[in-house]
């Protein structure tokens, strides 16, 4: 198993340890050291990705964009936004619910920001690795939906109520496709656990999930628009909806709780990006055929520290590169497609893409069999999931059990 | 030291929400206390090396539940429902409800010898003792019948081949049909609706 974050956590205290200060105090100066990387992951995408969708929004509308503050392109254009906001006043209006309208942002936020500890950025750059990583990475996100509700409702306008039923409504309908068709790189890989499905897409171009079968081809593409859709990104940014609802559940909000549910936006936009590269398209892997392997060298075997940080830090620039195309293809559709309606919204997802998903789930489940049934091996080759993952799980499994005899004997019985 | 640390934290949490739920008197007000504790409880399970039932309890009762929760109590506390005054009988009567609900839990508690019970005997400690909280192999092989945790010897005769997976997927095969029950009702009511007033559904 590759060093993950958590264990420099335990070197980092075990260094502070040998400055003579004491145990909970190193543990505790590790885990701010570990949470400002991972704000840092929060914050970064944030800066690049407002002042892109500024550059790339103003391109697509024949405007030149930002071009003044920091130079030539408006480099620093997100840090005088953020300056500006928070100069700004923080208004709570008289019939807002006071208490809840200031506390919704702050869950929007934690949630996003939450989200990122499961999500690893390079071979074992990962916060927290858990076997089910991505299964309470959706869990964490989903609680984004609660944020919005409530600042819909406690901001005491009808605009905003607005905003957060429809909201309420797209998020809780979305969330089943999307489910469904993270389930379908799941089932290929035979893990839960996001590292391990990253690692093992190594190699080359046909190793990605999304080249497995053809099943998986399309899932990528309906996760994705599920993924947009759970940002709130047009074409489904009915919560919002300038032109209809003022500015849906932020109608009232100014300042830096406004800012607040911009800077979620931006990092889920990353988050959920940043899936799809990990389950679809490689993770950190370049897909250029040897290059991988010749990376794998270092990343695995040597012995020396610094090698296996430098290539995983180009692994952390090819993963991010990947998730940035991703995230200005949702930059692109918003500034290209018209707003569907709240109708259309639903229709969308519970007549076409719950039905889709559920197909794509039941074939990618077929393919293995069939293949092995045919007898076959196409250029997809076996499945990935039976290559690596089952057999070794199994061998770890059981070996807590191999400590009493009749355990062992009996599980050689009934093991598969 | 901690862990202990967190365990207050999150055990003060999930107390004073649950609190919070029955003083308060603006119901989104008990919804969202009611997140706090389920949230809080969540972290307790975290706490005790459980990552499955946690990011169950999050993704089903946090982020499932509640938000269907919240957004039908938005939907319908308007007026007189939105504030919930209750006559001092109700507060009696649930006052010595919730008095005898946390008497019985309490001797339990207390009647259990902790200090006799090691930790290695809890079934999921077992299986996860090699790697901090993951519960979830230990879980889904118990569900199809292979038990990662034999030496308990609870089910040595009998057990082994005994998985879950059935039980599970019928409890499932019920819920979609309580979904298709409860869309068939909603659908019914609109079409009525639509006959009604001739507009399109």
């Amino acid at each position: 198993m590759t060093p993950t974050l958590a264990d420099t956590a335990t070197t980092i205290q075990s260094i502070l340890q040998g400055w003579s200060i004491s145990e909970s105090l190193a543990m505790f100066l590790a885990a701010v050291i570990h949470v400002a990387l991972v704000a840092g992951f929060f914050g970064l995408p944030a800066g690049i990705f407002i002042w892109a969708e500024r550059k790339i929004s103003g391109r697509i509308q024949d405007r030149l964009g930002p071009t003044r503050v920091g130079g030539k392109f408006g480099w620093l254009q997100a840090i005088a936004d953020g300056g500006k906001l928070i100069q700004k006043e923080d208004l709570v209006p008289e019939d807002a619910d006071g208490p809840l309208f200031r506390v919704a942002p702050y869950v929007v936020v934690v949630s996003s920001l939450a989200a990122l500890m499961f999500l690893p950025f390079s071979d074992g750059w990962i916060a927290i690795s858990l076997d089910i990583g991505l299964y309470l990475m959706l869990a964490v996100m989903s609680l984004e939906v609660i944020g919005v509700i409530l600042a819909g409702y406690a901001s005491g306008s009808k605009w905003a109520l607005f905003g957060g039923m429809r909201e309420a409504a797209q998020m809780v309908s979305y969330e089943i496709p999307m489910s469904i068709c993270v389930v379908i790189p799941i089932i290929t890989a035979g893990s839960l656990n996001l590292n391990e499905i990253g690692g093992l897409q190594s190699g080359h171009l046909g190793n990605w999930i999304i080249f497995h079968d053809p099943f998986s081809f399309l899932a990528f593409f309906v996760y994705f628009v599920c993924a947009t859709a759970s940002c709130k990104r047009a074409p489904f940014d009915l919560a919002e909806a300038e032109s209809e609802l003022v500015a849906g559940f932020l109608t009232e909000y100014s300042g830096f709780r406004w800012s607040f549910f911009f800077l979620a936006e931006y990092a889920s936009m990353f988050t959920v990006c940043g899936i799809a590269v990990l389950l679809f398209l490689g993770g950190w892997h370049t897909g250029i055929p040897g290059l991988d392997g010749i990376l794998d060298g270092p990343r695995y075997g040597s012995d020396a520290y610094v090698w296996t940080w430098l290539t995983n830090a180009l692994g952390f620039g090819v993963f991010f590169g990947k998730a940035s195309v991703l995230v200005c293809v949702q930059i692109w559709v918003r500034w290209t497609l018209p707003r569907l309606r709240i109708d259309q919204v639903m229709m969308t997802c519970l007549k076409y893409l719950v039905p889709i998903s559920c197909v794509l789930f039941l074939g990618a489940v077929i393919w293995p069999l069939a293949l092995s049934f045919s007898g076959k091996t196409t250029i997809w080759g076996t499945p990935t999931g039976e290559r690596a993952a089952p057999t070794m799980r199994l061998e770890s499994i059981s070996s807590p059990a191999d400590q009493s005899p009749t355990a062992s004997t009996s599980n050689g019985e009934t093991g598969p | 030291m901690n862990d202990q640390v967190l365990f207050w934290i999150f055990a003060i949490l999930a107390g004073g929400g649950a609190i919070g739920v029955v003083i308060l008197q603006d119901i989104v007000r008990m919804a969202f206390s009611l997140i706090i504790s389920l949230g809080s409880t969540a972290g307790l399970f975290f706490l005790l090396d459980a990552d499955f039932v946690a990011a169950t309890q999050l993704l089903v009762y946090v982020g499932g539940t509640l938000v269907l929760l919240i957004f039908g109590v938005m939907l319908t506390a308007s007026g007189p429902f939105r504030r919930i005054q209750m006559s001092s009988g109700e507060t009696f009567v649930g006052a010595a409800v919730g008095l005898l609900f946390f008497s019985v839990i309490a001797f339990t508690v207390i009647d259990v010898e902790w200090e006799t019970l090691d930790g290695s005997h809890s079934p999921v400690a077992a299986a996860a003792t090699d790697e901090t909280g993951s519960t979830s192999r230990a879980i889904g092989l118990r569900l199809v019948g292979i038990a990662a945790d034999t030496e308990v010897g609870i089910h040595k005769d009998r057990g082994e081949k005994t998985g879950y997976l059935l039980p599970f997927e019928i409890v499932s095969v019920h819920l979609l049909v309580v979904l298709v029950g409860a869309a068939y009702l909603a659908r019914a009511k609109r079409q009525e609706t639509s006959e009604a007033t001739g507009g399109d559904a």
